[in-house]
Order: structure tokens, then C-alpha cells, then sequence
């Protein structure tokens, strides 16, 4: 007995951090309607300040949490409810989502792009009477010391305080009153925007004070233990079915308790504990989503009056001028010509490696379009089955000799066979269930098959060998093979998605999307609809995952892990998720984005970083333009345009459109 | 000669929601081409009754038998595939969607096509067959001037038109109609009793209509099931059920049908 609590005293501090932000999930949920994905990266910016500051600038442990937890918390709390989602409270809740997703991965960008690369490492407690370095006393053997009790005493504070403040003030009762109409609360008099930003305020608080315990306690600084921290909150939060805080709390001090108390038992450099033991949370929210039926339905709408608000705007093209299509069709033709002309020409080869970087993730965005933009359903695992197509076919090439570009076509058919088992495993699911199912699903990934040696070669991946790709007459990589091979398959993935969307699955799927019991009462199978998409995109993202990787001559894990398949989702809404010339755009936008800034910026400011930045903040504007902000533009463009030059045939088109709303007014 | 086999047969349903019996012992029938209404007021169960025939709710016991078979078990689409098409008390419309599309979706489920090949070889354009019998349908409805119009575009009274063409584009051998005229005006309303009679009698397709408005259930149907809190309360011709006291009590209180 006394073994098991040497075991599991240890992971009551990390569970008691996992509380904080599990509790913050539900309290921002049921005041607002968000799931915020980006509480993990709040911890992690706040941390991150406490550390710079204490580390580098001298700074005492009470005065740096002032800073980065008393000011910063809230400030960053307030600000993203009163600049963002106060804006989008009528949004639906994959617009929510995407704006929480975006905040995850902008703002642990956003840190090195401000501070430049640092090297911190996190020692310093917040409360000054207890010392890090004193044992206090000893439970069962553990010896307690101050970082323990610092974590442990806190959070025991913070949870009994928020209790009060929402079971008996008139503010907790309003806050649960705002979630299910922010504007029929407000129609009883209540300033529902106020109650709003004070869940904010507070669960941000939450969310750094966690951010500040857990540092220390980790001892090292590293942003992957602040994953670790949002994705054990997350399935905490599941399991009390985004409601209950107690249970929430709960569960992720269990949590907490069950990963030290396995890390014990289980041999330290077994399989189970590289495998198991990581993936502890995961399998967690898995089993919540696949166990409790309150979390299929999470994300129905409640407002009763959501119907006032007014229909999403259709796409550009489907409202311009038909002589403005016709220009704008010969246009494309002709930019798309003198790009290939370009490429086979006279393009030096950064650029040319640029292009073909983003044609080949390009494909990768395709499979989001079809997920996203025709089924209305957030994945957030499309880097993962782009990484199973690559790893597969490297892996098939480099055993059994297999041509790497016959293999990508087995590895395309694994990618899609993983979709499907997943598709299958949500089949219940839809919204933010469905984006939970695949986070975890792509962070079960990355703790397994992605962080086996003999799967992916390590952190440094599968290098590719020109001689998987058979002769140099047929593959030549200093040649225009790679463009040549990328723009082909990327035709055929654009023509695959279009025939898609305007066939009957495409049809079915729209459908869907409006309603899904009204289409199963049409006869139309949901199910199959869904699996046959899943396993279409997964396929997609196989292909696109090998020919990346192709492009970059390494299959890496850190290509494709859970971190890329959010960066993959941002970079896409922020184009357009409905368009397949959206997919395109981002993929070629991000890369080209990416090798401007690194010629003109210093190399201190990382490009990169802050190319992941500008999309995140674009993907912002998501909810807002839910057609995407390239889109958006496109449109108004077009608009201006017709006005300025087709004017008369604008007018005629305009005419038409009011007779037929008359007509249809009258009867 | 022997006893015709109903169309739907309602043998002791039950169905409740924790403690609340929603529906008690349902048991009626509904013949081929028969107009059977389903009256009584809001919270009798009625609704509930309509989402455990089309499968999105399942009856803690009894049996629900379709055109000969027993319907347990099955799954909305399969159900919807035997025949049994349904329009919605709360608009269930595809929202982005033109009206044609809609109608699209029907007749191509209606045809069992929807396979993900077909797609990818092109084969999937409409073909003027389904064209012209989505034009029919529209035309029946009467909102031919909206085909091209997206449902974003429409207010609810057309929604609900929109909703009852892409029912019967589906061509079911019965069609549960729930509320069709909720949020129409009287016109609109004669216009869908004026469409449900012509099914019925052009086409022989069933209706199981549910309605408040007693006067648009008494144009349309052959016979009426009144419900209260869950149980059957009296069966017959709609005059007959009216006159009943019982009805007159739980439905209409004092006031009285006039």
C-alpha cells in the first residue's frame, strides 16, 4: 500500500493543474457556448511570461504572478471575449471552434515572434512561503515539498471560491441562464454581455494560475506539457459532460493519479509505458465520447432565437455575372499556364521548391474540404492520415522494395481504412464530439505509431531514397519529375472533390448538413454517406502526406502530428473551406507567405512562427465570414467590379432575382 | 373474404420519457389510400407517435407493422425506403439548398442511387426523367416559381411547402404529415389540404395527418384518432369524434366545435 501511494501522491499536483483548466472548460462552456481549445496555450503563454520574467529579469515569484496571472490572465480573457467572441455568440459551434483552434495555435506562435527564441526553465513557486527546495514533510514515503503544496493548496482555494461564486450568487445563475440565449437573457434585463466576460475573465485567471502551477512542477519548460495539460483537461471535462464541475475536477485529479501510479508500476522502458502510459488522456476522452450518450448531442442549438439570424452569404461564384465568370474562368486558365510555364522554365529553385511545397499541401487541405466544407464536420486528424499514407509507403519501399509511388497508393488505402474505423467509431458524433473523437484520435497517433522508432525512424523520420522511386529517367529530383507529379495528382484530387460536391454524395451531404434526421427520412443512408466521405478524404490526405513528404525527402513524425493536423484546419478556413480553389490558395499562400517573411525578416523572428500567426489571426475572422476571409474579399471584389463594369447585366440579374422573390412573397 | 392487411398497423405502442408516459397503448390502423387524421392537444403525444413509426424514437413496446412488415429495429432510412415519407412539426429544411435540390435528394434516394462511383465517373448529372418528375411534384405543391431559389431565401409558410414536395417527390405509399399548416396563412392552408387530397386520391398514397386546425382536418381526412396525455381517447369519422363527449371535454373543453 505504501508503494502505491509513493506512486500516486505524485500525481496529485499535475491532477490538480489538469482541474484548473478542466474547470475552466466547463465553466466557459456553460457561460458561453465555447469550447475553448486555447486555455492549454493561455497556460502556456502565462507560464511562459512568469518564467522570461523570474528566469531573465530577477523578478520575485509574487511579482511575476502579478504580471503573468493577476494582469495577463484576465486581460487575455477579456480581450479574446470582447474582441472575438462576443462577436460570434450567435455563430454556430464549429465557428467557435475554429476561433478556439486558431487562438491554440497562434498564440503559442505568437510567444517567439514577440520574445524570440528563449531558453527558460521553470523552478519558481508563485506562493513565496513555500520553497520548491523544502520538504515539508512525507506521505507514505513521498516527500512533499513546496511545489506540492503550493499546486495542491491552490487549487483547493480556487475551486472552493468559484463553487460559491456559481451555486449561490445571483451572477453563477445568470451566467447559466447567458449559454442558452445570450438574447433572451437580455431581454430580462440582464447584461448578458457582462455575465459573459466575467466567465471569461475568470476561467482565464483559471487558466494561467494552472499554467504558473504546472511549470514548476514539470521543472523543465516545454510547450508539450501544456498539450498534455489542455488534452487531460479535455477529457476530464467530457467526462462530466461539460457540466458538472466537481466531477470534472474529479476526474482529472484521477487522471493525474492513474498516469504517476502506471508509470510506477509499469516498467520504465517497457512498450506499455512508452505506449499506455501517454496515452492515458486520450483514450479517456475516447471512451466519454463512445460511453456517455450527453456528448453526442453537445452541440445542438438551444437558442430559441437563432432563427432571426440571417443565412450564411453564398459563394462568389455562384453570384457573379456570367460574363464576369466567363472572364474570370479565362483568367485562371491563363495564370495557370504561365505558372506551369514558369515552373518548367525559368523559376529558381527556392521558389520552385516553395511552389511545390504548397501544391502538395494543397492536396493535403483537399481532404478538409471534402470533411469540412461539404460534410460540415470538423476533423482535427488530417495530418495524421496524411503521415499513415507517407509512413506507410516509405516504410513499404524500404522492407519489400516497393516503388515509394505504388506504395503511396497502399498508403492511401491505409489512410482511408483509418478514416473509415474512425468514422465508424463517431458515427453518434457530429460537431465538437466529432472534433474531439479526432484530436484524440490524432494524439493516440502521435504517442503510438508516430513515436515508434520502426514505424517512423525516430524524430528524425524515414529519409527518402532516390532508389525507392526507381531509375533517374523516371523520377529525377533535380528535374521538374516532383512539379510534374504534385500538379497532376492535385488536378486529379480538384476534379475528384468537384465530381464529389455536385453528385449525388455531395448532394446528400449538403443535405445533411441542414438536417440530417429530414435526410434519413428521405432514405438516405447518414451513415454511409459519412463513411464513404471519410474514407474519400482520408485517401486524399494519404496521397497528399506521401507527395509532401516526397517534396521535403524525409518522412518526418513532426510533420504530421495532432500540432500540424490544427495548423492544416486554420490555414484552410482562413481561404475558404467551401472552395476547392480555397485549399489551393492556403496551401500555396502558407508556403509562399512563409519564404517572404523569411527574406525579409530577421532570422530572430521566426517566419515560420509568424506565418502560423497571420493565418491563426485570419482563421479569427471565421466566424464573422464563415466563407473564408479570401473568399469574403472575393466576393466584394466582384461586386465592386460588376458595378463599375457590368453594370446593366448586375442590374438585369438584380431584377430577376427581386421578381422571383416577388413572385415567390405573393405565392 | 378475408380481412385486407392495413397499410400501417399500431398494436399497444408505448413510449415514455422518464416518468411522463408520453404514449400509453396506442393501437390503430391506416389502410392503402386512406386520410386518417390525428388530433388532439399540444402534449398528447402525438408527435412522439410519428418519430416512433419513423424510427427516430423507439417504443418501449407494441408493434408498429408497415405494409407487412414489422418495423423493430430498423433504422429512419430503411423505414423511409419501405414508404413511409413525413414532413416536420418544426421545419426541417436543408438549409443552403435550392428548392430543386431538395426535391433532388428525394428522388435520387427514392431511386437508391447515391453511390460514391457514379460520382467519380460523371454518371450523377440529373437525367431529364427526374427532372420532369421533380417538375410535377413542384407543380402538385404549386411553388414551380421557387425551384431555383435557395431555402435561405423563403419564408416559413413556403419552407413548409418546400418541406411537403420533397416528402412526396419521394413518392411514399403514406405520408405522415405533421402540422402542415402551422405558420400558414388560410390560403396557403387550403392550398396544402387541397395538395394532400389530390395525393391521396391521384397518387392512393395514405395520409396520417396531424393538425390543430380541425376545420383543414375535416376537408381532408377519412377518419380521425383523437389522443389525450398519451392514450387514445375516441376513433371514427370526424364528425362522430367531435360529438363524442369525451373528445369535447379533453380537446376543446367548453367551448364546443361549431
Amino acid at each position: 500500500m505504501e508503494q502505491f501511494f509513493g506512486f500516486a501522491l505524485p500525481g496529485v499536483p499535475y491532477g490538480c493543474t489538469y482541474a484548473l483548466v478542466a474547470v475552466c472548460l466547463v465553466l466557459t462552456y456553460q457561460a458561453t457556448g465555447v469550447f475553448n481549445f486555447a486555455f492549454g496555450a493561455q497556460a502556456f503563454a502565462s507560464a511562459f511570461v512568469f518564467t522570461w520574467l523570474t528566469q531573465y529579469h530577477g523578478w520575485s515569484g509574487w511579482e511575476a504572478f502579478l504580471v503573468s496571472v493577476v494582469a495577463l490572465g484576465p486581460l487575455l480573457g477579456w480581450a479574446f471575449d470582447r474582441l472575438l467572441f462576443r462577436h460570434i455568440s450567435n455563430a454556430n459551434s464549429t465557428a467557435k471552434m475554429v476561433c478556439s483552434l486558431a487562438l491554440l495555435v497562434g498564440i503559442p506562435s505568437l510567444l517567439p515572434v514577440i520574445f524570440g527564441p528563449q531558453n527558460l526553465d521553470a523552478t519558481t513557486t508563485i506562493l513565496p512561503f513555500f520553497n520548491p527546495n523544502v520538504v515539508y514533510f512525507t506521505i507514505a514515503g513521498t516527500p512533499i515539498n513546496g511545489i506540492y503544496l503550493a499546486t495542491i493548496s491552490v487549487t483547493i482555494v480556487v475551486l472552493i471560491l468559484l463553487t460559491i461564486l456559481l451555486r449561490y450568487t445571483s451572477l453563477g445563475l445568470q451566467m447559466r441562464a447567458a449559454v442558452e440565449s445570450r438574447r433572451l437573457v437580455q431581454l430580462d434585463g440582464v447584461n448578458a454581455n457582462g455575465v459573459v466576460a466575467i466567465a471569461w475573465i475568470v476561467s482565464s485567471f483559471m487558466a494561467s494560475l494552472a499554467g504558473v502551477l504546472l511549470a514548476p512542477v514539470f521543472g523543465a519548460f516545454n510547450s508539450d506539457d501544456f498539450v498534455t495539460l489542455t488534452v487531460t483537461a479535455i477529457a476530464a471535462a467530457a467526462w462530466a459532460l461539460l457540466r458538472s464541475m466537481p466531477i470534472a475536477a474529479g476526474v482529472a485529479v484521477l487522471i493525474g493519479v492513474a498516469t504517476t501510479v502506471l508509470q510506477g508500476y509499469i516498467p520504465p522502458d517497457s512498450f506499455w509505458n512508452a505506449a499506455v502510459v501517454p496515452s492515458i488522456p486520450f483514450l479517456a476522452i475516447a471512451a466519454a465520447l463512445l460511453i456517455l450518450p450527453g456528448m453526442r448531442n453537445l452541440d445542438a442549438s438551444r437558442d430559441p432565437l437563432a432563427t432571426i439570424d440571417p443565412p450564411p452569404p453564398p459563394i462568389a461564384a455562384t453570384t457573379r455575372a456570367p460574363s464576369m465568370n466567363r472572364i474570370i474562368r479565362v483568367l485562371w486558365w491563363a495564370l495557370f499556364a504561365a505558372f506551369c510555364v514558369s515552373m518548367l522554365t525559368w523559376m529558381p529553385v527556392a521558389w520552385a521548391t516553395v511552389f511545390n511545397n504548397g501544391l502538395t499541401y494543397s492536396i493535403v487541405l483537399l481532404s478538409i474540404t471534402l470533411i469540412t466544407g461539404m460534410a460540415g464536420q470538423l476533423s482535427l486528424c488530417q495530418a495524421t492520415l496524411a503521415g499513415v499514407g507517407a509512413f506507410t509507403a516509405a516504410q513499404l519501399a524500404n522492407h519489400l522494395g516497393l516503388n515509394l509511388l505504388i506504395g503511396g497508393l497502399v498508403g492511401a488505402a491505409l489512410a482511408a481504412a483509418v478514416a473509415v474505423v474512425l468514422a465508424l467509431l463517431s458515427l453518434r458524433l457530429k460537431g465538437l464530439g466529432l472534433a474531439l473523437m479526432t484530436l484524440a484520435a490524432a494524439l493516440l497517433f502521435d504517442a503510438t505509431f508516430f513515436n515508434s522508432t520502426s514505424i517512423t525512424g525516430g524524430p528524425e523520420g524515414v529519409s527518402i531514397q532516390a532508389k525507392w522511386l526507381g531509375t533517374h529517367a523516371f523520377f529525377n529530383f533535380d528535374g521538374h519529375a516532383m512539379f510534374l507529379l504534385s500538379i497532376s495528382v492535385l488536378i486529379v484530387a480538384v476534379v475528384v472533390v468537384l465530381l464529389v460536391r455536385k453528385g449525388t454524395v455531395g448532394r446528400n451531404l449538403a443535405a445533411m448538413r441542414g438536417s440530417e434526421t429530414a435526410t434519413a427520412g428521405l432514405g438516405v443512408n447518414p451513415t454511409w454517406q459519412r463513411i464513404m466521405v471519410f474514407a474519400l478524404s482520408g485517401a486524399i490526405a494519404g496521397i497528399g502526406g506521401l507527395l509532401h513528404s516526397l517534396e521535403q525527402q524525409v518522412v518526418s513524425p513532426t510533420d504530421w502530428n495532432a500540432d500540424i493536423s490544427l495548423v492544416l484546419v486554420v490555414l484552410v478556413v482562413t481561404t475558404s473551406v467551401t472552395t476547392v480553389e480555397g485549399a489551393i490558395q492556403a496551401g500555396i499562400g502558407f508556403f509562399v507567405t512563409e519564404q517572404i517573411l523569411t527574406t525579409v525578416l530577421p532570422a530572430r523572428i521566426g517566419a515560420s512562427s509568424l506565418t502560423v500567426v497571420l493565418f491563426a489571426f485570419g482563421a479569427l475572422t471565421y466566424a464573422s465570414h464563415p466563407e473564408g476571409v479570401l473568399e469574403y474579399q472575393k466576393r466584394k471584389g466582384t461586386a465592386r467590379f460588376e458595378r463599375l463594369f457590368f453594370a446593366r447585366e448586375a442590374e438585369s440579374e438584380e431584377l430577376k432575382a427581386h421578381a422571383i422573390s416577388t413572385s415567390a412573397a405573393n405565392g | 373474404m378475408a380481412d385486407v392487411e392495413p397499410l400501417l398497423r399500431l398494436k399497444a405502442v408505448c413510449k415514455s420519457f422518464g416518468g411522463i408516459q408520453a404514449v400509453h397503448s396506442i393501437s390503430f390502423n391506416v389502410a392503402a389510400g386512406e386520410s386518417v387524421g390525428l388530433v388532439g392537444p399540444n402534449g398528447a403525444g402525438k408527435t412522439t407517435l410519428f418519430n416512433c413509426v419513423c424510427g427516430q424514437l423507439r417504443p418501449e413496446s407494441g408493434d408498429i407493422v408497415f405494409d407487412g412488415t414489422l418495423l423493430e429495429g430498423l433504422p429512419t432510412y430503411k423505414r423511409a425506403r419501405l414508404g413511409i415519407g413525413r414532413t416536420y412539426q418544426r421545419v426541417e429544411v436543408f438549409t443552403d439548398m435550392s428548392v430543386r435540390d431538395h426535391l433532388m435528394v428525394a428522388e435520387r434516394s427514392r431511386r437508391g442511387e447515391g453511390r460514391l462511383w457514379r460520382d467519380l465517373l460523371n454518371l450523377s448529372k440529373p437525367t431529364k426523367d427526374e427532372m420532369e418528375r421533380v417538375h410535377a411534384t413542384l407543380e402538385l405543391v404549386g411553388i414551380t416559381q421557387l425551384a431555383d431559389t435557395s431555402v435561405n431565401a423563403l419564408g416559413l409558410g413556403n419552407c413548409r411547402l418546400v418541406e411537403l414536395a420533397r416528402a412526396l417527390a419521394a413518392e411514399p405509399k403514406i405520408l405522415l404529415a405533421d402540422e402542415p399548416s402551422s405558420g400558414l396563412d388560410l390560403h396557403e392552408t387550403a392550398e396544402v389540404a387541397a395538395v394532400l387530397r389530390t395525393v391521396q386520391r391521384e397518387r392512393g398514397t395514405a395520409v396520417l395527418l396531424v393538425e390543430h386546425d380541425l376545420s383543414m382536418v375535416a376537408e381532408v381526412v377519412d377518419r380521425t384518432v383523437v389522443m389525450d396525455l398519451g392514450s387514445m381517447l375516441a376513433e371514427g369519422t370526424f364528425d362522430e369524434v367531435m360529438a363524442n363527449a369525451l373528445v369535447r371535454d379533453a380537446y376543446l373543453g367548453q367551448v364546443g366545435l361549431k
